[in-house]
């Protein structure tokens, strides 16, 4: 039999570590985003390592079109121009002096679910895919910014704008068309994320957030905002992030994210034992608040309202659990999101049905996991 | 006194006609022509933020060769998924299928819905290794080459911000705007 060391079988018996400038994770706690490595590619999120609903800054999910820039705080200026009475550079300082605002809503890439959405369109999707590979293109965090109106205000926003240009101080300064209306919402330019500086993968020093809205909208590393008359149709709304639908055409600025849940336990590759169990997951809407998550634990034939987690935030993740006592036989387990405009999380079949199975960019199916007598979980996207 | 009141903004919504005053807080500072020349290089369809200069696509093909094939194919035939497709009119994915068929490559030929873009998106990022290197001869060779190569524009043209304005996209009709808006329809 293995000798363990006298502090690791027993900490109540010698002093433990000193105090540090910043803390660690525990050694036996190793979640990690996945996969990494690409400059103009994905990492998702963790989500089945996650409780409550924030999601930690370092593990927050991340997609950048020309990797992540170095960017000088010290230096870098933030333009508003176009149709304005005075063009005006700000400041990371000039924009800490105005009033802020501190709320908390998901970003979530208008791609995620395309891995469980595409991995067999025709047929089956990949049964050993995780809640991470599943929906782990959204994170949650509190963000604090300043309201665009206010920004925008300070320059005096001409009557004939309708749209304005965001864009990143990136290598291929990433650019979106926002709606003017959007501003006059909801719109921040963020500086912090969970209350400290937002990290340079989520945009340091300022990004835009646009609550609700697909995330390459919230433009990162925020260096222009220029007013206009119309949408200038950058590569990143036409190219990409369009909706190509069944019927021959193309959706164009689908900003909003629709409903969506996903069970993030139990899930692929746990093994579960006989008895209660808590299921877990994480609901949200990009339309306001989740009315309700129903969970279904007999393959679909009965549903039940999940217990929603307090406070049920506008446009921010939702944690919902639902007591089960598993009888060990097979199942699918299920759940299904449904926001305060009524909407109801469709199937995948429904989803194929009205934009067809070629479509891309806002997959959010019901999705499930498959039990099986041993007590594996697999994923179960075929719905 | 830094802090004056205006009216004459807009409010929210976006509502016209509804005034509500604004506080000024005469924070910022004033950006020079010179701050806003630097950085706006945006395009848009209508020809707008388009720069003196002109290219052909027999210009743009040696460019093409030197700086974009290594990581687009020698013919735009690309090396998805990291390196798209640019060139492409086949028949099987002409006629905008691609709502039906997720195996179908989309190109600048059979999806883009407007020539400018390709200036706008080349002139800001491309190429990867050293994007806003090009000048803009070369950004309007580029173009010309990649819309010739794609059958949307003749061999012989050239393009200068009057004739690459004028380009119209085989698809751009099929472009529409979003019609979702929650409630109990699924769309």
């Amino acid at each position: 039999m293995q000798q363990h060391s006298a502090p690791a079988s027993d900490p109540t018996k010698a002093p433990g570590a000193p105090t540090t400038p910043v803390g660690s994770r525990s050694p036996a706690v190793t979640p990690a985003r996945g996969p990494t490595g690409s400059a103009s590619g994905s990492s998702f999120t963790p989500l089945q390592d996650f409780e409550g609903t924030i999601t930690p800054s370092d593990l927050h999910f991340e997609v950048h079109h020309a990797g992540v820039p170095t960017i000088d705080p010290a230096k870098h200026t933030l333009l508003v121009h176009g149709l304005v009475d005075r063009p005006l550079l700000f400041s990371l300082g000039d924009l800490k002096r105005f009033p802020q605002v501190t709320r908390t809503c998901f970003i979530e890439c208008a791609g995620n679910g395309v891995l469980a959405w595409h991995n067999g369109p025709f047929g089956k999707p990949d049964p050993g895919l995780t809640p991470q590979q599943v929906a782990g293109m959204t994170s949650n965090s509190e963000w604090t910014g300043v309201p665009l109106k206010i920004v925008l205000d300070e320059a005096g926003v001409s009557r004939r704008a309708k749209w304005f240009l965001a864009e990143g101080g990136d290598a291929c300064l990433m650019a979106r068309s926002i709606p003017l209306e959007k501003a006059y919402d909801d719109a921040l330019i963020a500086w912090a994320q969970n209350g400290e500086a937002i990290r340079p993968e989520q945009g340091f020093p300022m990004r835009l957030l646009l609550p609700g809205w697909e995330g390459s909208a919230s433009v990162k590393w925020l260096r222009r905002i220029e007013l206009g008359t119309r949408p200038w149709m950058t590569r990143w709304e036409t190219a990409t992030y369009t909706d190509p639908l069944a019927n021959g055409t193309a959706r164009q600025f689908s900003f909003e994210m629709d409903a969506r849940s996903i069970i993030t336990t139990p899930a692929h590759p746990e093994t579960i034992a006989p008895g209660w169990r808590r299921i877990s997951g994480l609901a949200w809407s990009g339309r306001g608040r989740i009315a309700r998550v129903e969970v279904s634990t007999d393959s679909g034939l009965t549903w039940s309202n999940a217990r929603l987690e307090e406070p049920v935030r506008s446009k921010a993740h939702t944690r919902f659990t639902h007591m089960w006592k598993w009888e060990g036989g097979e199942t699918v387990i299920y759940s299904r999101a449904a926001d305060e405009t009524g909407y109801v999380q469709p199937t995948r079949a429904e989803l194929i049905r009205v934009r067809g199975a070629g479509t891309q960019y806002h997959f959010n199916p019901v999705y499930g996991w498959r039990v099986l007598p041993n007590g594996r979980v697999f994923f179960y996207g075929a719905t | 006194m830094l802090v004056s009141l205006y009216g004459g903004c807009r409010s929210g919504g976006g509502g016209a006609g509804t005034r509500e005053p604004k506080r000024h807080y005469g924070l910022g500072s004033s950006a020079t022509a010179a701050d806003i020349a630097t950085r706006d290089v945006d395009v848009a369809p209508d020809g707008e933020g388009l720069p003196p200069g002109h290219g052909t696509p027999n210009e743009g093909q040696g460019i093409y060769a030197r700086q974009c094939a290594s990581c687009h194919g020698t013919r735009g035939e690309g090396k998805p998924p990291l390196y798209p497709q640019l060139v492409g009119r086949d028949s099987i994915a002409e006629g905008f299928r691609f709502g039906k068929d997720p195996r179908l490559s989309k190109t600048i030929g059979n999806y883009w819905p407007y020539a400018t873009t390709v200036f706008d998106y080349v002139r800001r990022a491309m190429p990867l290794d050293a994007p806003g290197s090009l000048t803009s001869d070369e950004v309007y060779a580029v173009t010309a080459y990649l819309l010739s190569a794609n059958r949307i524009i003749p061999a012989e043209a050239t393009l200068d911000s009057a004739t690459l304005a004028a380009v119209t996209m085989p698809y751009v009709d099929r472009f529409v705007n979003d019609d979702r808006h929650g409630g109990r329809e699924v769309r």
